[in-house]
């Protein structure tokens, strides 16, 4: 589905991404860790070509992003549901114009369907009656699961996360899981999660890759994860800080 | 690419007169593509044109009159006691052709350049504009778009509005100082083309453009926190002024003395 190859990107003398090669498949949930700082949310923009690689490919469904213009890279982002890391809600529009901006654009839809539509997708995230708010009136964590309503609302096919559970309590952190889950299996998505939460990387994800230095050291079922030899694998994911990683 | 030292503001100019087209490229084939943005671009409508009334009937007003002033007092000075009603023709062409256009187009960057930079741009440093993309909704088709057509419309309306305003303050003043008001509006209307007031509306609409291309593009190239949105917002409304004032004079010059009409 995504097919990332060789790919490069810096900010100025920040040098990022370091040579990725990943391949998600089809209708697979894979989750990301790393530190914090690695490049995860920027090698998820760059799947939807919200950022340019400085070098390398990537190609989704067939179709290589970087050499697109605007309006074939429309076509491709109506299969993407993007859920930031910091929500991003637009905070001039209500949760419900939230909600269904990308089902107004994406979808033909009725008015009263639309409406259907929003609460359904609030629901699915444990949101009721709270569609004529403006995001500066919700909590962090309420934010957060508007902006997971937003993206899942117009059933991408593929769905990204970044970080899901951070800041939200953890019962609903894991109803976010069950939700990642459902998800996959009732409607087939392929997801990417960006996690430092190992308990919900363990549960969601079929595969797991670590990146570290601009690099995926090593991609692997959590089973394989855990029985890994690399040091670096094992320091990050029992979360030592004693270990070959020096520098946080 | 190492170009020498010296001539590295000129390269930094370039690249950012570049920056310009390119977006104004843009957004002139975004008017033609599909959806159309039309509930943002009645909002801007308002934004742009009714909200901007006040301001504009303040400056039109003071405009005219203190121009009528000078004028006044010209005659009375020069000329001789009794040819100051031969000032109406003078002050209309002034304010149609040049004041106000250009009082509209500092105000309008003022009031609506700045706060386009300072939305865009917050919306910039919060990713929304990210999310904009990511949901289907072009930000050049979604913000810049409805901006730039309110703006192309508005400016020359309020100008328009700005223009009678003026003049008849103007006229006002004149009464008001003992001037024949029959002999004065009587020169006026004799001397008034609709051209030179057509030639005014086109600069305010040229003027429109700009302060909604240079808000756009500050907006969106604003970078890291609140001081960047700052930045944004005084640049957008300093280079739209300074452009607004420098392209005035090139197209008073370039404009035939009346447009043949
Ligand atoms: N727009 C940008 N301009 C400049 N540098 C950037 C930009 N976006 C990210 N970076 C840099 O890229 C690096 C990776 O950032 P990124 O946000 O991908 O980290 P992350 O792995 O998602 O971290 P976290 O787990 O804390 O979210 C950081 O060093 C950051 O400073
Ligand atoms: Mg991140």
């Amino acid at each position: 589905m995504i097919r990332i190859n060789n790919l490069y990107k810096s900010f100025g003398p920040n040098k990022v991404l370091q040579g990725i090669n990943l391949h998600i498949q089809n209708g697979e949930t894979l989750a990301i860790i790393g530190q914090s700082g690695s490049g995860k949310s920027v090698l998820l923009k760059h799947m939807l070509g919200l950022i340019q690689p400085d070098r390398g490919s990537i190609i989704v469904a067939g179709v290589e992003i970087s050499g697109s213009s605007e309006v074939e890279l429309d076509n491709i982002r109506q299969k993407f549901g993007l859920l930031f890391q910091a929500a991003a809600l637009f905070d001039s529009l209500t949760v419900a114009q939230n909600v269904s901006f990308g089902l107004e654009r994406y979808r033909d839809l009725s008015r009263k369907e639309l409406q259907k539509k929003v609460k359904e997708s609030l629901a699915m995230v444990g949101l009721r009656e709270v569609e004529q708010l403006m995001p500066y009136e919700l909590s962090g964590g309420m934010k957060k699961r508007v902006g997971l309503a937003r993206a899942i609302a117009y059933e991408p096919e593929i769905m990204l996360y970044d970080e899901p559970s951070t800041g939200i309590d953890p019962i609903r952190a894991d109803a976010i899981n069950e939700l990642i889950i459902k998800m996959k299996q009732e409607f087939r998505i392929t997801s990417v999660v960006i996690t430092h939460d190992m308990t919900s990387a363990y549960k969601v994800a079929d595969r797991i890759a670590m990146l570290y230095n601009g690099k995926i050291v090593t991609v692997g079922t959590p089973e394989e994860l855990r029985k890994s030899d690399n040091q670096i694998v094992q320091q990050f994911i029992h979360g030592r800080a004693e270990g070959p990683i020096k520098e946080w | 690419m190492t170009l020498p030292t010296k001539s590295f503001p000129f390269r930094l100019i370039l690249q950012q007169v570049g920056e310009v087209g390119l977006l104004f490229g843009r957004t002139i084939v975004s008017v033609f593509r599909k959806p159309r943005e039309t509930k943002i671009f009645i909002q801007q409508l308002e934004e742009v044109g009714v909200r901007s009334l006040p301001v504009v009937s303040l400056t039109a007003a003071f405009g005219g009159l203190v121009f009528a002033l000078q004028t006044y007092f010209g005659f009375h000075r020069y000329i001789g006691i009794g040819s100051e009603a031969y000032g109406g023709p003078i002050v209309t062409l002034g304010l149609t052709k040049e004041i106000i256009p250009i009082l509209v187009g500092l105000m309008v960057a003022g009031r609506v350049g700045s706060a386009m930079a300072a939305e865009i741009g917050t919306m910039k440093i919060t990713e929304q504009i990210d999310a904009l993309y990511s949901l289907g909704a072009d930000p050049i088709r979604y913000l810049v778009v409805p901006r730039t057509l309110a703006c192309l419309i508005m400016v020359p309306i309020l100008t328009l509005y700005g223009d009678i305003i003026g003049i008849l303050c103007a006229y006002f003043f004149n009464v008001s100082m003992g001037v024949n008001r029959v002999v004065y509006m009587r020169n006026t209307l004799l001397y008034l083309e609709l051209g030179d007031v057509l030639g005014g509306l086109i600069k305010a609409g040229i003027f429109g453009v700009v302060i909604a291309i240079i808000g756009s593009w500050q907006g969106l190239k604003t970078e890291g926190g609140a001081e960047g949105v700052g930045r944004a917002t005084t640049k957008a409304v300093v280079i739209s002024s300074i452009i607004i004032l420098v392209l005035n004079f090139f197209l008073s010059k370039a404009m035939p003395e009346s447009l043949g009409i």
